[in-house]
């Protein structure tokens, strides 16, 4: 029978379900995330996962401000208006704290401003485009990965030691391919004055006419050939050009390629003795990294990619900002993002005061062969201060704020 | 270039051909007997790569596991075309002209996210042909072996094509069809088979020109649009129907492109074929060896559109005028995309309904105009509003030029051309660097301080997009609308009695190309960045996709469909991972259960409802 006290205790047990249910979700911080995971999934899946992992431990370790984190994440279809849409979903809908993600260069890039706009903290992941901390850098939008420039100065040295004279290039026809190509003649240049860049191929993006450039190249006769192709296109100049004998005797440098991402898919083809920038998963040291490898491996049963470096250092580095500025508001945010140090894999990172460029290292060694496998040799670990320009020239770069 | 490098060069361009040639054969002739725009034909070329691959692995990696594998998975890919024409196409031939588009859309959806769980993300390098894994040496140049026997290879499916069409009775009911599908059903042909057969065919090609090319293309997600596009061209480069042309577009392609990489022009290859098929449409109306179709018999003419019930125009129009005072601010967004999207929709219906001319490129006029409000707002230094004034008539003026070439031609060919000009201009924006900021696109194109909250610039997007819908629709039941569906129904008549169809189809051309101009610089400046993508042959798809959705033959169904296939995107990319094949099973759930879209099925439905 309804009595009276049975109709009250239904009452407060429907009410206290209304209030439960935000107050629960008032237990987690939302960082809102997004990414083309359609369109580039081979660098995107590992990515993912090392996402998951980095949000495991830090709720494992009770989670930031006392409450757990949640990583709400969303595919932008690698398109810049898209992009934009999903954050205003994530933005007004999830309430998330900010902003972390995106790949491509147009992508990240519309998305940082929007993040200007919006006057919300972004860091982003993976895009290489200089332009997102130097000539469009604004003061809500920091980047953790290292950047084309960086990845390309990285490789100097090894050019420059070679003393080669004519050089071809080769890169894919879009932002990230011309601007590592101008970097690396402005660069080279610096060191080696008389180098001479004899022929310059610059194929569609995922389209290349491996046949017809590798010929192209070959009878342009340089002693060295400077890169930036990765994924199909890279295999495809990879094969042609080994069938037609054109690395004979030339060195060849390639940004990129020595990622497992891209360097994997070419198992026994692997171009022994090219100059790359990578990740040599399985032979890293260091006591940060195999704490990650293990932990990696013993959650997915798979070995980590370069994307889960990337993936697990952005969330660790949007908990690091919670963390340091103790609240969830924007300008502290931004603020706590100035000078932060991050633990990651690769050891820890400082997003820069300067110019909100994170000093994430890339390893920078050769290609070799080991059970059919591509690996990296002889590589070394630099550290991305290393691999900047001078201040004063980043503040020439970078509009005042 | 010396002479041996031009021989090289010469012979990449053929090799390279060659497979171009196996894909676009079979869509020719797919697309010859029923007429049907095959978008998934690049993703059946896709699954004859990925199929290959595995089949090697399968059967090792000797010259029978090699051959065995080849043959087996263009069969098999010819087995997922017969699968395709049978529990899809075939339920739908009855729908209007190109609706079969959307399915085959669909099924590229579908296809794309199969292959992404069956194969994994990462790209899939397969072996070299064994026994053919060196080159040999010409001149003293190094080409190898496989890129000889694929240029043997075309030519000999070129020649086995002919005698297959030329001497069987297949080949004869083939040819025949082609000519005159009524026809033959007339003479008692079993049209289903016939149908069920070509798709057989045409899939193994493309089958098998994926699964030749083991040796030199990773299998990666990617291929099905890469190729689909470079196909059509080849088709209608050639001519439709022509297996020739086809192979000699394909070596003109090829080539083409060689000769533009020997000879350090490589950048150009972006946009060769588009280029090439340009030229050859605007001074060969055929193609190279095309014929104009020999029989145009009166086709049934689509019913004519009804002009919209005041009562439930006014209805819609303030539930849109009120929903965002009522919902929170991402309502407002969808909704801002979706006006935009919906006078894009409109404007492209206004041409290939109505007019009668299919677009496969009106996203230039979208695209130029978002590019024209963010070059005169960023560059020029204009005030926003005035920026957004300007805009669309600078999408106007390229339809100005782009129309007067289009307008030339009919059918499939004018949709070809409209695609070619989207796609020089797609290049230009793309590696203008200084002027459109290349492939990064332009960032900071933010609405003025008055319009920066997203309810108000709504309201803004209502009133724009609103009134530019409105104007159309006011032109369609204007005697300008009424003379361009006399030029559509019966051009031969409208010009008994003094129409210049020619005329009034350009002006239809400017009219939308403005107004698809008009959405794109609201669109720009609801963003705060544009990026190349805008003009692409992605957004070109779109526009058709949800003209098709809602309903070609109705007046308010591209809003319909612009409006579902937004809202869907944006609910299935949150609630899903595979969200491309659940979006490719809702549409095809759609394309089956409303053949003539959504707004046409639902009007059918009250009919039938409605009391005698």
């Amino acid at each position: 029978m309804l009595t009276r006290h049975r109709l009250l205790a239904w009452a407060t047990i429907v009410a206290s379900l209304f209030f439960l249910v935000p107050a629960s979700a008032q237990e987690t911080i939302k960082i809102g995330e997004m990414n083309s995971y359609k369109v580039f999934s081979a660098f995107l899946d590992p990515y993912k996962k090392g996402m998951e992992l980095a949000v495991d431990e830090v709720n494992a370790a009770g989670g930031v401000l006392g409450k757990k984190i949640e990583v709400v994440s969303r595919d932008d279809n690698g398109n810049p208006a898209d992009a934009v849409r999903v954050g205003e979903e994530l933005l007004t809908r999830e309430k998330v704290a900010f902003l972390i993600g995106t790949f491509p260069s147009n992508v990240g890039l519309a998305v940082a401003d929007f993040a200007k706009q919006k006057k919300t903290l972004f860091i982003a992941a993976e895009p290489l485009t200089d332009k997102i901390v130097w000539d469009s850098g604004n003061a809500y939008s920091f980047r953790l990965r290292t950047s084309t420039y960086m990845q390309t100065a990285m490789l100097i040295p090894d050019a420059a030691k070679l003393k080669k004279k004519r050089w071809a290039i080769v890169y894919s026809n879009y932002e990230y391919g011309t601007s590592a190509t101008a970097a690396f003649k402005k660069l080279l240049k610096e060191k080696q004055p008389d180098v001479e860049f004899v022929t310059e191929q610059a194929p569609p993006l995922g389209k290349i006419d491996a046949g017809a450039v590798a010929q192209a190249i070959a009878d342009a006769k340089p002693d060295a050939i400077f890169s930036s192709l990765f994924g199909p296109d890279l295999a495809k100049f990879v094969r042609e050009g080994s069938q037609r004998g054109l690395f004979k005797g030339v060195e060849v440098f390639n940004l990129l390629a020595g990622e497992p991402e891209y360097l994997d898919p070419l198992k026994e083809e692997a171009p022994v003795g090219w100059y790359v920038t990578g990740y040599p998963w399985n032979e890293i040291k260091t006591a940060e990294h195999k704490k990650f490898l293990d932990a990696y491996q013993a959650k997915f049963k798979d070995y980590p990619r370069l994307g889960s470096v990337v993936g697990y250092s952005t969330v660790m580095s949007a908990v690091a900002a919670i963390k340091k500025a103790g609240v969830l508001d924007q300008e502290k945010l931004v603020a706590a993002m100035a000078n932060l140090s991050v633990g990651t894999p690769f050891g820890t990172v400082t997003y820069r005061t300067l110019d909100h460029q994170s000093t994430m290292g890339a390893y920078v060694g050769r290609i070799g062969l080991k059970d059919g496998k591509g690996i990296m040799t002889d590589w070394r670990f630099v550290d991305g201060k290393d691999a900047l320009p001078s201040d004063d020239e980043v503040k020439k770069m970078r509009p005042a704020q | 270039m010396t002479f041996p490098s031009v021989l090289i060069q010469l012979l990449n361009g053929l090799a390279a051909a060659s497979s171009l040639f196996l894909v676009s054969a079979g869509l020719s002739l797919i697309f010859g007997v029923t007429r049907i725009v095959n978008f998934a034909h690049g993703s059946l070329y896709m699954l004859g790569l990925y199929g290959a691959y595995s089949l090697i692995e399968l059967l090792g990696r000797t010259p029978l596991g090699f051959w065995g594998a080849v043959v087996l998975a263009s069969l098999a890919v010819g087995l997922a075309g017969v699968a395709i024409e049978v529990l899809v196409l075939r339920r739908i031939y009855r729908a209007p002209e190109l609706f079969q588009l959307l399915a085959t859309f669909a099924i590229v959806l579908v296809i794309k996210d199969a292959a992404l769980f069956t194969w994994g993300p990462e790209d899939l390098v397969g072996p070299r042909a064994p026994g053919l894994t060196g080159a040999v040496e010409i001149l003293g140049k190094r080409i190898p072996m496989y890129d000889l026997l694929l240029i043997a290879i075309g030519p000999a499916v070129l020649a086995l094509m002919h005698l297959l069409l030329k001497r069987t009775r297949w080949g004869a009911l083939v040819r025949a069809a082609t000519q005159d599908r009524e026809m033959v059903g007339a003479l008692g042909v079993d049209q289903a088979k016939l149908f069920t057969s070509v798709f057989f065919v045409g899939s193994v090609l493309a089958g098998l020109g994926g699964a030749l090319q083991i040796p030199r293309e990773p299998a990666n997600l990617d291929l099905d649009l890469s190729v689909i596009a470079d196909a059509f061209v080849v088709t209608v480069v050639g001519g439709l129907g022509s297996m020739g042309g086809a192979l000699l577009a394909a070596v003109l392609i090829g080539v083409t492109k060689a000769f533009c990489i020997g000879l350090g022009f490589s950048k150009l290859t972006l946009v060769a074929e588009f280029v090439i098929m340009g030229i050859v449409l605007v001074a060969r109306p055929y193609g190279l060896l095309g014929k104009p179709s020999a029989l145009a018999r009166a086709a049934e003419t689509p019913p004519p559109l009804s002009p919209p019930r005041w009562p439930w125009l006014a209805l819609w129009v303030a539930a849109a005028a009120l929903v965002p005072l009522l919902t929170d601010q991402y309502v407002s967004v969808l909704l801002i995309d979706i006006a935009c999207f919906g006078l894009f929709a409109v404007s492209l219906h206004f041409i290939m309904g109505p007019a009668g001319m299919v677009s496969f490129g009106h996203a230039a006029y979208f695209g130029l105009g978002a590019y024209a409000a963010a070059v005169l707002f960023k560059r020029a230094g204009l005030p926003m509003e005035a920026a957004l004034v300007l805009a669309p008539f600078c999408a106007g003026l390229f339809a100005v030029v782009y129309g007067w070439f289009c307008v030339r031609l009919s059918g499939v060919y004018l949709a070809m051309l409209t695609l070619a000009f989207a796609q020089i201009s797609w290049s230009i924006v793309y590696q203008w660097d200084q002027l459109t900021g290349g492939s990064n696109g332009m960032v900071g194109i933010w609405p003025s301080a008055w319009l920066a909250n997203k309810t108000v610039y709504y309201y803004l997007t209502f009133v724009l997009c609103g009134a530019g819908i409105a104007f159309l629709w006011r032109v369609l039941f204007s005697p300008f609308g009424y003379v361009l569906r006399a030029g559509r129904d019966s051009p031969l008549r409208a010009e008994a009695i003094g129409i210049d169809v020619r005329r009034f189809q350009w002006a239809a051309f400017v009219i939308a190309g403005t107004m698809a101009g008009l959405a794109g610089a609201v669109f720009a400046f609801s963003k705060g960045s544009i990026s190349p993508s805008v003009v692409s042959i992605g957004q070109s798809t779109d526009g058709l996709i949800m003209v098709l959705l809602g309903g070609v033959d109705t007046l308010t169904g591209p809003i319909v469909g612009a409006a579902a296939f937004t809202w869907l995107r944006d609910v299935l990319a949150r609630e899903t991972d595979f969200w491309r094949a659940c979006l490719g099973f809702v549409i095809l759930l759609i394309v089956l259960l409303f053949p003539q879209g959504l707004v046409g099925g639902l009007k059918a439905l009250v009919t039938r409802w409605r009391p005698t």
